[in-house]
């Protein structure tokens, strides 16, 4: 935007026009995907409104799951253990449903930060955080994140100690992930419920630590 | 079905092929050398699963872990630093 002139739109002249985001047509795979469903339903396999329910229940999903996990094996070294060792088992421990979710978990420790990613496409842990954000799935998060995390980290704002290694876990196949943030200093005697709240999406993804000063209470 | 071949702590190097069909070894593990982190289980192949086949005979699925270093060389960040991918055993060799 060239700065002589005075900007109070009171006055008309062109803005290059943004398009929308699925301006570019229906490509062949959505035509698919229209037939295919337009099919299903006319052959009475299910109805438009079971798929908006589908599709409700899908969106209804948060990272307050993962929160949960990440909060009882805090304060619960037996469920952090059992947690690590089977995500999904432990998902379910605490009732929440993973469907056919393999979920691994990996715990940051004073020496080694985890994140995550899945540079072929998205796959993400939606049963335990609900939906990706954007940049997730976007290419430059999922091309740079392998090669430089560090970099990519400090965008995000979180700067590594001295000392502490990256490893990047790419979900390449059947196998979802969730990363167990390091319980963060200052959190002595909260309890679980005050400890989800300070354990947002990006801890668990891996791009953030938990910052018990963000804490609403 | 067969029985995994490689146990944890194996080294293993990912195969170079670049099938045309949907696989799900990414182009920048391809000729590299990683250590077998565990073994996940026994999964269908999506090499035959994406294009209406049956994904058998199922594969051993191992996370590998690959020095940072030993995947970007001179561009990697620092030692230490690593990245886990999960490998289909049918990409796998006993590293020489």
């Amino acid at each position: 935007m060239s700065g002589d002139h005075e900007h109070g739109h009171d006055h008309a002249h062109p803005h290059p026009f943004q398009p929308d985001d699925d301006a570019g047509g229906l490509t062949e795979h959505m035509a698919l995907v229209a037939a295919v469903r337009e099919l299903l339903i006319e052959g009475g396999i299910y109805t438009a409104e079971d798929e908006r329910r589908a599709i409700e229940r899908m969106d209804a999903r948060s990272p307050a799951a993962g929160a949960r996990m990440v909060a009882r094996a805090w304060v619960d070294p037996a469920y952090r253990d059992r947690l690590l060792a089977d995500g999904s088992a432990a998902a379910r421990e605490l009732g929440i449903e993973v469907g056919p979710t393999r979920l691994i978990v990996v715990e940051d420790t004073a020496e080694v930060k985890n994140v995550i990613v899945c540079t072929l496409c998205s796959c993400y842990p939606r049963w335990v955080l609900g939906l990706p954000p954007a940049w997730y799935k976007a290419r430059a998060y999922r091309a740079r994140v392998v090669v430089e995390p560090r970099a990519v980290l400090a965008e995000f704002g979180t700067e590594l100690p001295e000392g502490m290694a990256v490893r990047v876990h790419d979900s390449t196949a059947d196998m979802r992930y969730m990363v167990l943030p390091a319980r963060p200093e200052g959190t002595e005697g909260w309890g679980e419920e005050a400890l989800a709240a300070i354990v947002s999406r990006d801890c668990m993804i891996g791009v953030a630590m938990p910052d018990p000063a963000q804490s609403a209470a | 079905m067969s029985e995994p071949r490689f146990a944890p702590g194996a080294r293993v190097t990912v195969a170079t092929r670049r099938p045309a069909c949907h696989h799900r070894a990414p182009a920048y593990i391809k000729g590299r050398t990683g250590m077998v982190e565990r073994l996940c289980g026994t999964f269908g192949n999506p090499e035959t699963l994406a294009h209406g086949g049956d994904g058998l005979p199922a594969q051993p699925l191992y996370r590998v872990r690959f020095a940072a270093r030993e995947l970007w060389g001179d561009r990697a960040e620092r030692d230490g630093d690593a990245v886990e991918v999960e490998v289909y055993e049918h990409w796998l060799e006993a590293a020489s």
